[in-house]
């Protein structure tokens, strides 16, 4: 039974459109994932397609004017927003995406130490310790401030801050933002093994090679929907062994492996085409495919939204 | 021809110098790649070419000639097109605007980078990043200029977006004779792109600063 | 059942699910609150406006049979000591008071635009000049400022509107001038420069986009410290001539009469102005709510 399992989940804003007209605006529409303890799952997507509002939501972050739906299973039980609440910064952490996260006017072993209490560890100082050693952060960092560290010492100490007391769910939102190559790895590599020592990790990235380096599946966002969960290894050669045509797309769009762009954009929740949400670019659409939203079905090892892909031997 | 000829630049006086005698060139309908260590100047370099910095010693030169004023009133040579673009357009403007702040928008390139009729009365906290990028690479193209220097441009994009901007992009240095300067750390796209590619040297600071650093130096070790 | 349940419904092959958190329907939802606010508030303002302009004739109208009368049915805020209705001098106080304060904070924040802009948009010893300038304004005690100038001025609603306007620019002038000096330096305007624009259209198109919204907002909020501060200066002797019934004029006059036990002649019209500022400042408090992008979640 998967640690974390979320199924059909949707999201709806309910906002302001302009005077005082009011309109939903549904930002997820169905995003369906499931994460075991020791795996490192990661979320890629282009930006705009809701990936983000996942790690929001499980995290219990959500704005007042969010409606959800669907289901979110935590350990076996329902993650409600009360039990969100209790779980975060303890069993459940988000690292965040930039260092600025992180207090400019306390030193850094402050900060630890008091994430540290918050997560109701018995010695925070202790705990606060143990977690930068674990990022092989010597113990006089503790001393200095944000600013006097590098940019990879600051990435670190902020994971470190975010993951004290071993979580059992990490959700790491784009934690690679623009950096450079060498720092990805450092960070990625870092995630990896926090999975290794029994965490479950999301990992939410648009980076698809990054992503691939350290994940053992591949859950694929497009416009607020899950349209293919692959292993790893199955974005491979020529990406026969992927099945959505829009994870096709993105292989091929790299530039090691083809270089090709599709043409067109992801559409925004408030023009959202109806039946698959791909239609408007997919190379394969035929008439059904504009009549409803296709449901999930197991193609091979992955899980697939596409009436058009074909079922293969594994 | 865009070149930069022994470009020195430090931030202020007493300061590390971050550039120390660099030569670049980038040719009509030729795409140079530039890479480096991050936090050594690639994105200095940018603003050094673009003319929102000035060298502290040294010349940016277009076809030998120095590039025209600031207070010109027509669009700058060498445009430049950043990382960050929810920073590089006024979250006050409707996108249309933004368009046409530099002319009349040309549909056809609008077109080829996907940028939909239905944005045009959007404002850009509407739109994504990658939505936002194309907009930004259209407003440079759309000025007409005939160098551009792209700093880290698709770094935050996903592989779709970022093949497609890089493909119209590089339609407008082969068609257009546009000169591209490409700054980047991932190599595989460098390789799809670049004609060739510059390393930035890394710099070697003495204690007491001095005007000349111990080790000669060259920026245009031309490696493919 | 809303779309997305019922899109729900057919991805996972099941039949339609109720949505499982609807929110409860508000009969006012918040932005319908903030309009029902600046909609009440304007009203009770124009109200006063209105009446303030039909009653001028009868605030004149002396009756001295009827003097310091207590508040009554026909005379619900009393008379004066000239059998003065003091409900329609109250009114027609408060009508010349706003006139005057309106006129007044719309100079100081006019002031206020065209030394931020230039501030942001001028450079940077300009932009030291105007902050001095400013920082000399606001070390100067408020009210001695006032009495000073408007005594130079040389009283009346002239001297009046000219010292409110001369001292309320400072505080409006260092909120515009942080806005300024941000658009000033960002990277969409070095694009603009870029691109071939020079310093007046790029005031023009981009500065005054941000600044305008402020400045609006800022302006109302001015309102209500310039009718107070016109009513000080008449109060004080240094305002309107003592034949206008200013606000602060009928204060004034009242004070003799407080110990005689005509409460009614200094609470009254007090209360009257309070509420007349109140309703101003409810009205600026909500346009700047609205004008707030974060107001589009609800």
């Amino acid at each position: 039974m998967s640690l974390l399992s979320v199924e059909g989940f949707a999201l709806t804003f309910l906002q302001y459109a302009s005077g005082l007209r009011r309109r939903r605006l549904e930002v997820i529409s169905g995003l369906d994932l499931d994460v075991d303890a020791g795996e490192l799952v990661a979320v890629v997507g282009a930006s705009g397609s809701g990936k983000s509002l996942l790690a929001h939501a499980l995290l219990g972050l959500l704005p007042s004017n969010a409606i959800e739906t669907g289901r979110i299973t935590y350990d076996g039980s329902p993650l409600d927003a009360a039990r969100r609440r209790a779980l975060r910064g303890r069993e459940i952490a988000l690292i965040p995406q930039s260092v600025t996260y992180l207090d400019p006017l306390a030193t850094v072993g402050t900060q630890a130490r008091r994430s540290a209490e918050l997560a109701g560890t018995a010695d925070p100082a202790a705990a606060a310790r143990v977690a930068f050693r674990r990022l092989d952060l010597a113990d006089d960092i503790a001393g200095r401030y944000p600013h006097e560290l590098s940019g990879g010492m600051a990435r670190r100490v902020l994971t470190a801050t975010a993951t004290i007391g071993t979580p059992r769910l990490v959700v790491a939102d784009e934690p690679t933002p623009g950096l450079h190559p060498a720092m990805v790895t450092e960070t990625l590599q870092g995630l990896r093994r926090m999975a290794e020592a029994g965490a479950a990790v999301v990992l939410i990235t648009h980076d698809l090679l990054a992503a691939l380096t350290v994940a053992d599946r591949v859950a694929v966002f497009y416009a607020g929907s899950t349209v293919e969960v692959a292993p790893t290894a199955s974005f491979a050669g020529d990406g026969a062994a992927l099945h959505h045509p829009y994870t096709r797309a993105l292989w091929h769009a790299l530039p090691a492996h083809g270089f090709l762009p599709l043409a067109g954009a992801q559409p925004p929740p408030t023009d959202l085409p109806p039946g698959c949400l791909f239609t408007d670019r997919c190379p394969l659409v035929i008439p059904d495919c504009r009549r409803a939203r296709p449901a999930t079905r197991q193609v091979g090892p992955s899980l697939v939204r596409c009436i058009r892909a074909e079922a293969r031997d594994a | 021809m865009l070149e930069a000829r022994d470009l020195w630049f430090r931030y202020r006086r007493g300061a590390r110098w971050v550039l120390a005698g660099l030569d670049l060139r980038v040719a009509p309908g030729e795409v140079v790649g530039l890479r480096g260590p991050s936090g050594q100047g690639k994105t200095t370099v940018a603003r050094l070419l673009a003319g929102y910095l000035q060298p502290a010693r040294g010349h940016v030169l277009i076809d030998g000639a120095p590039p025209p004023a600031a207070t010109s009133r027509r669009p700058q040579p060498v445009q430049l097109v950043s990382q960050h673009p929810e920073l590089a357009v006024d979250p006050r403007w409707r996108l249309a605007e933004i368009l046409a702040e530099v002319g009349d928008p040309d549909p056809s390139l609008l077109a080829s980078l996907s940028i939909a009729p239905g944005w045009r009365d959007r404002f850009p906290n509407e739109l994504s990043g990658g939505e936002l990028q194309r907009i930004t690479v259209a407003r440079a193209l759309l000025s007409a200029a005939p160098y551009v220097v792209a700093d880290e441009v698709s770094a935050m994009l996903d592989p779709i977006t970022q093949a497609q901007i890089w493909h119209v992009l590089l339609d407008r240095v082969r068609r257009h004779r546009l000169g591209l300067l490409a700054i980047c750390h991932d190599d595989s796209l460098l390789h799809a792109v670049a004609d060739r590619v510059v390393d930035l040297p890394h710099l070697v600071t003495r204690p007491d600063n001095q005007l000349r650093p111990p080790a000669p130096l060259s920026g245009t070790r031309v490696t493919t | 059942m809303s779309a997305a349940s019922d899109a729900l419904g057919r991805l996972r092959g099941n039949p339609p699910q109720p949505v499982a958190t609807e929110i409860a329907h508000r009969p006012l939802d918040r932005r319908r609150r903030t309009l029902v606010q600046i909609g009440a508030g304007t009203a009770l303002i124009a109200a006063i406006v209105v009446a303030g302009t039909v009653l001028s004739a009868s605030a004149e109208l002396t009756d001295l049979t009827a003097r310091r009368l207590p508040p009554s049915l026909a005379h619900p805020f009393g008379t004066d000591w000239l059998g003065r209705d003091m409900l329609a001098r109250t009114l027609v106080g408060l009508r010349l008071s706003l006139a005057i304060g309106t006129l007044a904070a719309t100079v100081s924040a006019v002031i206020a635009l065209l030394l931020a802009a230039a501030a942001g948009a001028l450079g940077r010893r300009v932009d030291t000049a105007v902050s001095w300038l400013v920082d000399l304004f606001l070390a100067i005690p408020h009210l001695v400022l006032l009495i000073l100038i408007a005594f130079a001025a040389g009283r009346g609603a002239r001297g009046v509107i000219i010292a409110v306007a001369v001292t309320h620019w400072p505080s409006l002038t260092r909120l515009l001038r942080g806005e300024a000096r941000r658009v000033a330096a960002s990277d969409y305007v070095a694009v603009a420069q870029r691109l071939g624009h020079g310093g007046w259209w790029v005031a023009r198109r981009h500065l005054l986009a941000h600044l305008v919204p402020h400045f609006t907002v800022g302006l109302v909020l001015l309102f209500p410290h310039a009718i107070l501060h016109e009513a000080a200066l008449s109060f004080l002797g240094l305002g309107l001539s003592p034949h206008a019934p200013a606000i602060g004029i009928i204060l004034s006059d009242a004070m003799r009469y407080l110990s005689a036990g005509a409460w009614w002649l200094a609470v009254l019209p007090g209360l009257a102005l309070l509420t007349v500022v109140k309703a101003v400042d409810t009205v600026g408090e909500n346009l700047r709510a609205l004008a707030d992008p974060h107001s589009v979640h609800e």
